[in-house]
């Protein structure tokens, strides 16, 4: 029997989706409209049309009733297109048959008026009906997958995807902008709220990512172009050079040594600027890999030219130094991409009020992290920049969270490092601790308990934002302090609380350049910068870039056990494209009715694929289904209407507009 | 009581921006003017400027197009290419009498979900402000 065959037989199905939908349109009404329509001969509402039962109307209707078109009218086809054209499917008719009209999304979730919302649906249901039957059976075509994955971003995010993937036996490439992985996590000292070490649980990995056969590690290096699709990416990773070889360069370290500095002097990053380093460095003793870099802003051979060159001479028959090694441009062929390009701390400059850069004992919790971090400046020691141990120390909390000045968002980590830092500083020095806070949230496994824990320790909390930090002092006891400015709102007062120390607990923001990235990779972004997943809740790790998948905070911020749990995912939703070795497409190609073409190459420039090619000898342009990713901008374009665009015909668009004023 | 003047509005909305970003504002329950009716193209170059002109001549008031920003295009340029054909078709709608504001391209990316409200609401005040669509008598020639 021929699907498309005889008269044209339309089901409308429409959701009441419990009452997202059914509150504010009136469904019975409307399956009454629907029932007027022309071609309609099974119309009914249901529900929740998505569960099984709802797919049950549509799968046995379709054989029972002869029917060969289906209108599901409920929510976005961005949520729920695949689960019915999945369902018509099963009935034994084409899945392109299908056409989806979206009430909720756009209708009863942003009117209110029930008579305007029934009347929009009704036009947006008969735009549908008369579209869906200019429909034609389309077939997916299937592309291969790549096997190898580009993982961008070498945190610990990064990391656990790459290993993830590694020892599944795919190829992976980690590609890393700094010249070490172990991202932000490499700072830490230890993790809430179990206080295990962080190097203990980070470098391990981060040794097992360098040893694995699998992981072809690019440091000090970044992704400058991506072409391509799903399963085929063309990706150009520029590689930095640290003028030492990577291959020659044995770890140790007596170039460093041997540099004319004596002494560091020049911003150490990793340290958050706490100490200095040498032209020549690595970032932290477990650096991966063991190579150091040489700065050239700051070498005297590249700045002067007449350096003796001691760490080539310390390097010896090694040769691992050259001062004329160039960065490199590397092509690379994969399937699918992870994006855990992570995060930056919120600048405390942009909060002026709170003195950092002013006074110079008030510190950003990242700075504490290396202090109190064992193998940081201090070796572990809470001492302030002149060197005196801290007796009472404020931690201001959500500094560039939740703020209407700075950035609206929770950071998620910050009341939980903040308690961490109290007690380690405490346990450090035995200083009073006073956390200043708006709220405590402790969500997670473990998270109440630890700040039970610290209220037992008698860190003091109050409950208040606090609105300056300032050394203007009002009595005596406050001289040589920094005074606290807070509104007690627990206890109805304005306070002065005076410190040795200030800690501002910085929120976790997208990174500068993540507009570049999102754009890099074809996928989407919120107006701050964070990617956007494709579904909040269904697909939280998939983009609207197929094959791009996201792990870690460049996707919102969260903390380890979250990201590692998310870069798990990403990691598994990767294999799943490899394992299943194809993927099919949707059948929204262009193509050319070569009898009507007139060979006038209007299309071929405009097609950002180079998917058209003339064919000189017939005078005729053709397209390449393969290539086509169907946008449709030579369809629009076309002189001759000879090309067409399957799933977005020029007839099916007239429909829509037809169906849609018809009454109007 | 004065009845108020309802436009109608057909709006072609691309796949990866603007259509997503009505979709948001749905999900985040952003209320806007109701007169709005999009059809999903894959992207703002695919809208043919015939599909305009059958919109209008079929008796809608407003025609929006919603596209991804300058740069952000899911398929690199068709924002482009849409702007470039837009630019003609203004001129072409003004012969043909039908005042400008009647007809809008936008770019609202997919996170924008306040902005469709914006745009919407803000289209259907003009648009009542203007009343219906005049259609041109043609005058016969004696």
């Amino acid at each position: 029997m021929s699907e498309a065959g005889g008269a044209v037989r339309i089901g409308v199905y429409i959701c009441h989706c419990g009452a997202n939908i059914a509150a504010t349109v009136d469904v019975k009404s409307l399956a009454a409209s629907a029932a007027t329509m022309p071609n309609v001969v099974v119309w009914r509402e249901y529900k929740y049309l998505c569960s099984d039962s709802g797919q049950d109307l549509i799968r046995q209707d379709i054989p029972n009733q002869r029917l060969n078109r289906i209108v599901v009218a409920s929510c976005s086809p961005h949520l729920h297109e695949q689960t019915f054209r999945a369902a018509v499917a099963a009935a034994g008719l084409n899945p392109f048959y299908l056409q989806m009209v979206n009430i909720r999304e756009h209708i009863s979730w942003v009117h209110e008026n029930r008579m305007e919302a029934t009347s929009k649906a009704q036009d947006l249901l008969r735009a549908a009906v008369r579209r869906v039957a200019r429909h034609e059976a389309l077939e997916r075509s299937r592309i291969p997958i790549h096997p190898d994955v580009l993982v961008v971003g070498g945190g610990i995010a990064g990391i656990h995807a790459a290993l993830t993937l590694a020892n599944a036996g795919k190829h992976v490439y980690l590609v890393e902008r700094q010249p070490t992985i172990g991202g932000h996590m490499a700072q830490f000292d230890k993790t809430f709220p179990t206080l295990d070490c962080a190097a203990c649980i980070l470098t391990p990995k981060m040794s097992a990512v360098k040893a694995h056969q699998k992981i072809t590690l690019w440091t000090y290096s970044e992704v400058v172009q991506v072409d391509g699709y799903v399963g085929s990416y063309q990706v150009t990773v520029k590689r930095r050079t640290r003028y030492v070889r990577e291959d020659l360069c044995t770890g140790c370290l007596e170039c460093l040594e041997a540099c004319l500095y004596q002494e560091g002097r020049f911003t150490d990053e990793f340290n958050a600027g706490l100490a200095s380093r040498k032209p020549i460095y690595i970032p932290f003793p477990q650096a991966v890999p063991q190579v150091p870099v040489i700065d050239p802003e700051a070498c005297i051979q590249f700045k002067s030219g007449k350096c003796k060159k001691t760490c080539i001479d310390a390097c010896g028959d090694r040769h691992a130094i050259s001062f004329q090694l160039e960065e490199k441009t590397e092509e690379i062929q994969v399937g699918s991409i992870i994006v855990a390009t992570g995060f930056q701390v919120f600048d405390a400059r942009r909060a002026p009020y709170y003195g950092y850069g002013v006074y110079p004992d008030v510190y950003t919790a990242l700075e504490v992290e290396r202090l109190v971090n064992a193998s940081g400046p201090t070796a572990g020691e809470v001492v302030l920049r002149d060197g005196r141990i801290p007796k009472t120390v404020g931690i201001v909390h959500c500094v560039g969270s939740r703020d209407e000045n700075t950035n609206r968002w929770c950071s998620r980590v910050c009341c939980m490092y903040s308690l961490k830092l109290a007690h380690l500083i405490k346990e450090r020095t035995g200083a009073e601790v006073f956390n200043f806070y708006i709220d405590i949230r402790t969500p997670g496994k473990g998270f109440e308990e630890f700040y039970q824990k610290l209220l037992n320790e008698k860190v003091h909390f109050i409950r208040g934002r606090v609105a300056e930090v300032t050394d203007w002092a009002l009595d005596p006891t406050e001289e040589g302090k920094l005074i606290l400015r807070v509104e007690d709102t627990l206890a109805g007062l304005v306070r002065r609380i005076p410190v040795d120390m200030v800690v501002l607990s910085v929120g976790l923001e997208p990174r500068s350049d993540a507009q570049d990235v999102c754009r890099m990779f074809n996928m989407t972004c919120s107006g701050e910068g964070f990617f956007t997943e494709r579904h909040p809740k269904l697909a939280p790790v998939n983009t609207f870039a197929d094959g791009v998948f996201l792990a870690g905070c460049c996707q919102g911020p969260k903390d380890i056990p979250d990201t590692v749990a998310q870069a798990g995912a990403a990691a598994a939703e990767a294999l799943v494209l490899i394992d299943s070795g194809s993927i099919e497409t949707e059948p929204n190609t262009a193509y050319t009715d070569e009898d009507v073409c007139s060979g006038c190459k209007t299309c071929i420039p405009l097609c950002p694929y180079h998917a058209i090619t003339f064919l000189e000898q017939e005078k005729k342009a053709r397209i390449n289904q393969a290539t086509c990713k169907g946008c449709g901008t030579c369809v629009a374009a076309c002189p001759s209407g000879s090309i067409r665009q399957h799933l977005f015909e020029d007839e099916q668009i007239f429909e829509e507009i037809e169906g849609i004023l018809t009454y109007a | 009581m004065p009845e108020v003047f309802e436009p109608k509005i057909v709006a072609f909305f691309c796949n990866w921006c603007t259509y997503l970003a009505a979709d948001l504002a749905g999900t985040s329950r952003i209320k806007h003017a109701p007169n709005a009716r999009v059809i999903r193209v894959m992207c703002s170059g695919r809208v043919d400027p015939q599909f305009v002109l059958d919109a209008f001549a079929k008796g809608a008031d407003g025609v929006l197009i919603g596209g991804c920003h300058p740069g952000d295009c899911h398929y690199q340029e068709g924002n482009y290419k849409a702007l470039r054909r837009v630019a003609l078709l203004r001129r072409l709608l003004k012969q043909m009498g039908i005042e400008e504001e009647r007809f809008r391209l936008e770019w609202i990316s997919a996170a924008e979900g306040e902005r469709v409200k914006t745009v919407i609401n803000d289209m259907v005040e003009k648009l009542r402000a203007l009343g219906p669509r005049v259609q041109p008598v043609r005058k016969e020639v004696a």
